[in-house]
């Protein structure tokens, strides 16, 4: 098990230079020049090139690359064109703020989610079925953010039961699961949910209808199982599948969430990133990419692991 | 006590839902074993075996309709509630599936699967219930059973799996045991040992067997009597000795006569049955074999063939016995 760790965690570095090399490129092919977002307007050509060479954008790409990839190793990801504080700083507390919100909405949706996949897995083919399907394809299709503006309106401008936006007092700088900084989650992580609530029912329905239909449950009932020792079974054979999508969702919530973070003024990662595309704020952009990046490729290392450990047919080695 | 009858059933009909209204699986079939006898279900798929076997428990889809009587061990298993009938599996009539690599949960180690059944039916602590484990999978000769244990299914042979399957099943010590098949999925050497180790088992525990074949070298191999079922209705019945013998039914004789060892010369022709199966939902009337037999007269498409007596607790279902029986013996003579 310790072996075929280590291994994979081997197999994550040609990934990693990979996901590094193609955001450094996005970021300079995007186009528009960095200078413009922080020199006055009235800047003269000489001040533009001084600018550039303190900037380090006078040296051809690959040297740009190489000296970027130098301190990012150290874990230096350069300040901030717009507010000059270090990069790392302003990621990690966005990183932070958007890993509540996404777990929140993941633990949200993987409940829901498995809640109607095992009904529908369970009642195939009955009314309960359709609903629960129905409810499942709602989620993945409505567009979120919409859904957002929709539960603004009725949450908090009709029933004026929750906030609209931010994250609570103290901002985005620390935020506590008190039922104070709560009430600002809710709507966020409610409407993130939706997504990941769907495919997770999909995929259990189709696990559980699945299962259900094997030969060992049969060979369990004959043993004298009643219903809930059978769903015990079910439950623990649906899971390695189950429990990777619900990774696998969780990277793209960390990731996918700009829109919602910007309809909730949530001060993630997503939040960071639209700013820095606003503002061309090169360094932090490319910084946030590339932390998300990284994110993703650790949590799929993380959900192949788990797997292993789940669900002893795949192989060790 | 040891007369009384272990497994009674009379009269029994499984109806499933099918496209074009029920489908009758099972039409009328009538067993009756006493303990430690073993009774071969003989016959092709979908002439009803399995689905006779499972109604013995109660094992199908809870669309289907049973009728009849099923008593075994004297519980009447079509009035149990679902509480009671999983009181009787395991512990009163426990089964053996065809394919051992998909009747264990792929992700529960062997020993906990075995271990599991007998503590659902007694209570025992789980060092008890392993000991049990163990003490069962000594009996069926699992080499290292101690480590074996802790296999996943995945982790053995198709052998090894059967006998930890039959581990399972007699691990509540039944008095019914129910094979589905159970060497079908093996290998022509491991279907030898696993059937001895079955007759073996079942004579020292002296459990009433019904197994389900299309092998009629396994049915005689293991049975006492032979029921020999088509198109979901038992044909043919009698001593295992005396249906090979002196089979009386056209279908029987079209079995028998099919296997290579009957073959006149080397390089010869087997002779098969014409025809393929009916239709469940849309038999032929009268007797369902008419259109395959050789014998078939005007009069087998009127009734349904009622159960002849042939010899000692020898039947057919065949109007025509006197016929077919001379006609066998020339065949074979």
């Amino acid at each position: 098990m310790l072996l075929y760790i280590l291994k994979r965690i081997l197999y994550v570095a040609p990934v990693a230079l990979g996901v590094s090399v193609v955001c450094f490129m996005l970021v300079h092919l995007a186009p528009g020049d960095p200078l413009t977002a922080i020199m006055p307007v009235d800047a003269t050509a000489e001040q533009q090139a001084e600018m550039r060479i303190v900037y380090g954008f006078d040296k051809p790409l690959p040297v740009q690359f190489g000296l970027w990839i130098g301190k990012v190793v150290t874990g230096d990801l350069g300040k901030s064109i717009a507010t000059g504080r270090p990069v790392l700083d302003e990621v990690a507390r966005a990183v932070k703020n958007s890993l509540i919100l996404a777990c929140a909405a993941t633990l949200i949706g993987f409940a829901l989610g498995s809640f109607f996949g095992f009904v529908a897995g369970y009642f195939r083919n009955s009314p309960l079925d359709r609903l629960a399907s129905a409810i499942s394809v709602l989620g993945v299709s409505v567009p979120h953010y919409w859904l957002g503006m929709v539960m603004v309106i009725i949450f908090s401008a009709q029933l004026n039961w929750l906030p609209p936006t931010g994250a609570g007092p103290g901002g985005s700088a620390d935020w506590r699961p008190d039922l104070e900084h709560l009430r600002y989650i809710i709507l966020p992580a409610i409407t993130m949910s939706v997504i990941p609530m769907g495919i997770i029912a999909r995929t259990v329905r189709a696990l559980v209808a699945d299962i259900l239909s094997q030969e060992f449950v049969q060979a369990l009932r004959a043993k004298g199982l009643g219903e809930w020792g059978v769903f015990k079974h079910v439950v623990t054979n649906a899971a390695p599948t189950a429990l990777a999508v619900m990774g696998l969702q969780l990277g793209y919530l960390l990731g996918g969430s700009i829109l919602i973070e910007t309809v909730f003024a949530w001060p993630g990662a997503g939040f960071l990133l639209n700013a820095a595309i606003f503002q061309r704020d090169l360094p932090l952009l490319q910084g946030t990419i590339l932390v998300l990046a990284m994110f993703f490729v650790s949590l799929n290392l993380i959900v192949d692991v788990a797997q292993t450990a789940l669900d002893p047919r795949i192989q060790r080695a | 006590m040891s007369d009384a009858l272990m497994v009674d059933v009379a009269g029994l009909t499984v109806d499933f839902k099918g496209p074009k209204g029920p489908i009758r699986a099972v039409d009328g079939v009538n067993l009756h074993l006493k303990r430690g006898e073993t009774v071969a279900l003989l016959g092709e798929s979908g002439s009803g075996k399995s689905v006779t076997l499972r109604s013995l428990m109660r094992l199908h889809p809870s669309s289907a309709r049973i009728g009849g009587k099923v008593e075994v061990d004297g519980r009447d298993v079509l009035k149990l509630s679902s509480r009671e009938l999983a009181a009787l599996r395991g512990p009163i009539v426990s089964m053996i599936f065809q394919d051992p690599g998909l009747a264990f949960d792929p992700v529960y180690r062997i020993g906990d699967q075995i271990m599991e059944a007998v503590r659902r039916h007694e209570k025992l602590s789980k060092a008890e219930a392993r000991a049990r484990a163990l003490a069962l999978f000594e009996r069926v000769r699992i080499p290292s059973p101690d480590k074996r244990l802790d296999n996943y299914p995945h982790e053995m042979s198709g052998g090894m799996r059967q006998r930890a399957m039959i581990a399972l099943a007699l691990a509540c010590r039944p008095k019914v045991l129910l094979a589905d098949e159970p060497t079908t999925a093996l290998d022509a050497t491991v279907q030898i040992q696993v059937l001895l180790l079955l007759r073996e088992l079942q004579r020292e525990l002296g459990l009433a067997v019904v197994f389900v074949t299309h092998d009629i070298g396994v049915a005689v191999e293991v049975a006492d009597r032979i029921a020999v079922m088509y198109a979901g209705r038992i044909v043919e019945m009698g001593p295992a000795r005396d249906v090979i013998r002196e089979p009386r039914h056209p279908y029987t004789q079209g079995l028998l006569l099919s296997r290579a060892s009957h073959a006149p010369t080397p390089g010869a022709r087997l002779a098969a049955i014409p025809g393929a199966p009916p239709d469940l939902a849309d038999l032929p009337p009268g007797c369902s074999f008419r259109p395959r037999c050789g014998h078939a007269i005007d009069d087998c498409a009127e009734v349904q063939p009622e159960a002849v007596s042939v010899g000692a607790a020898h039947f057919a279902r065949c109007i025509r016995t006197r016929t077919t029986a001379e006609a066998y013996e020339a065949v074979v003579a």
